[in-house]
């Protein structure tokens, strides 16, 4: 059969690239141009070179909220990404209550985020909330608003328990598509239960890992909504996260020149740890 | 455009990595690419090969900007020479 070369198609992408542009591109140039300049109003507008990059690479205190923000992140996934997979380890298999537990695990997914902010912030408090006045009368002196390490340990434990359902599910997924032919081999070979968790399942669960892994840092790199409405990133700055600074510069004090400046440097930062994600999973799969 | 605030830098910038994808697309179509593997640790296109050396050339301006007060001139020519080691060697 002949094959005909025809092009055509390429138009029918058209609508995407103008959409893309018009949404993505065009602004991200808007905040290329106006991270380079003072801009007063519109008539007013001075170029300054690269001096918000400046200002704000040595600002310390975004460099504190890029710090906060690395280690919040590194804490999340130290918790989550083990946790999700002991908690898929430990779901049934098959059966109505597999389905259960599915829908358990997915109802915290479900719940908006400033939603979960709320619930937690009533959940933490000593005198109405449950958490915060069954810790008070064990004896412990917790109060997430004044205390920053029980704001941080707030903080964390509700984004563990927001998320980590998302790392289960993936794993769960993985595990179910493991074939029963690798437990059979490991059953005649009377492997212990570590053993075939460490050469069968965890391989096996390296790309769903992978993606896990990716979005749960994507997702707290830029987290904002819940610990706004948890602490409003205090008690002082201890829980002031990237994106909440940046909101703070760009819109409390319309300071439009630095916030352009921050929010691509806050890009390069996304990007070069999306391509290094992106890099390994394609990776991976190449190796395979 | 005003509501886009150009300058010049800006308009010269974007118009050089327009140039650049328009020349790679070019290239691609006269003699496409194979993937290889250079001094980089994973084997890369050419495409891969030149958003490597553009995210390291803005860190290398960021590195300047942050950590020096030397002229960015001296930034920009790092990275044009690490863009093109990476284009030929990566």
């Amino acid at each position: 059969m002949k094959k005909v070369v025809n092009n055509k198609a390429w138009f029918l992408v058209l609508p995407v690239v103008v959409l893309v542009a018009f949404s993505a591109i065009i602004p991200l140039m808007t905040v290329v141009n106006y991270s380079v300049q003072d801009i007063f109003d519109v008539n007013n507008a001075y170029f300054v070179g690269a001096e918000w990059y400046r200002d704000i690479l040595q600002n310390p205190r975004l460099q504190d909220s890029l710090v906060r923000q690395f280690i919040f992140s590194f804490f999340v996934l130290l918790i989550e990404i083990p946790l999700g997979i002991a908690v898929a380890l430990m779901m049934p298999t098959k059966g109505a209550r597999a389905s259960l537990c599915l829908i358990l695990l997915a109802i915290p997914l479900l719940i908006p985020l400033n939603v979960v902010g709320t619930i937690w912030q009533v959940f933490g408090r000593t005198d109405i909330g449950l958490f915060g006045w069954t810790l008070t009368h064990l004896g412990m002196d917790y109060n997430y608003a004044s205390n920053p390490i029980d704001a941080w340990f707030t903080v964390l434990l509700m984004d563990v328990w927001h998320w980590t359902s998302l790392v289960a599910l993936l794993c769960y997924s993985g595990l179910r598509a493991i074939p029963d032919v690798y437990y059979q081999a490991a059953s005649i070979d009377r492997a212990s239960g570590w053993a075939i968790f460490r050469y069968i399942q965890l391989p096996k669960l390296q790309s769903v890992l992978v993606i896990g892994v990716l979005l749960r840092f994507m997702d707290s790199f830029m987290i904002y909504t819940e610990p706004f409405v948890l602490t409003g990133g205090g008690p002082g700055n201890s829980t002031t996260f990237l994106s909440q600074t940046l909101t703070q510069m760009a819109i409390g004090q319309f300071d439009v020149g630095p916030a352009a400046a921050f929010s691509l440097i806050y890009f390069l930062i996304v990007l070069l740890v999306s391509w290094l994600f992106f890099t390994t999973i394609s990776h991976m799969d190449k190796a395979k | 455009m005003n509501w886009m605030a150009w300058t010049l830098p800006t308009a010269l910038f974007f118009s050089f990595i327009a140039v650049i994808l328009i020349c790679m697309t070019v290239y691609e179509i006269k003699s496409p690419c194979v993937e290889r593997k250079g001094f980089l640790p994973i084997e890369t296109t050419r495409g891969d090969r030149l958003f490597i050396g553009l995210l390291a050339s803005g860190y290398i301006h960021l590195v300047f900007v942050g950590l020096s007060e030397m002229s960015l001139f001296i930034a920009l020519g790092i990275s044009f020479v690490w863009l093109a080691i990476v284009l030929r060697w990566g």
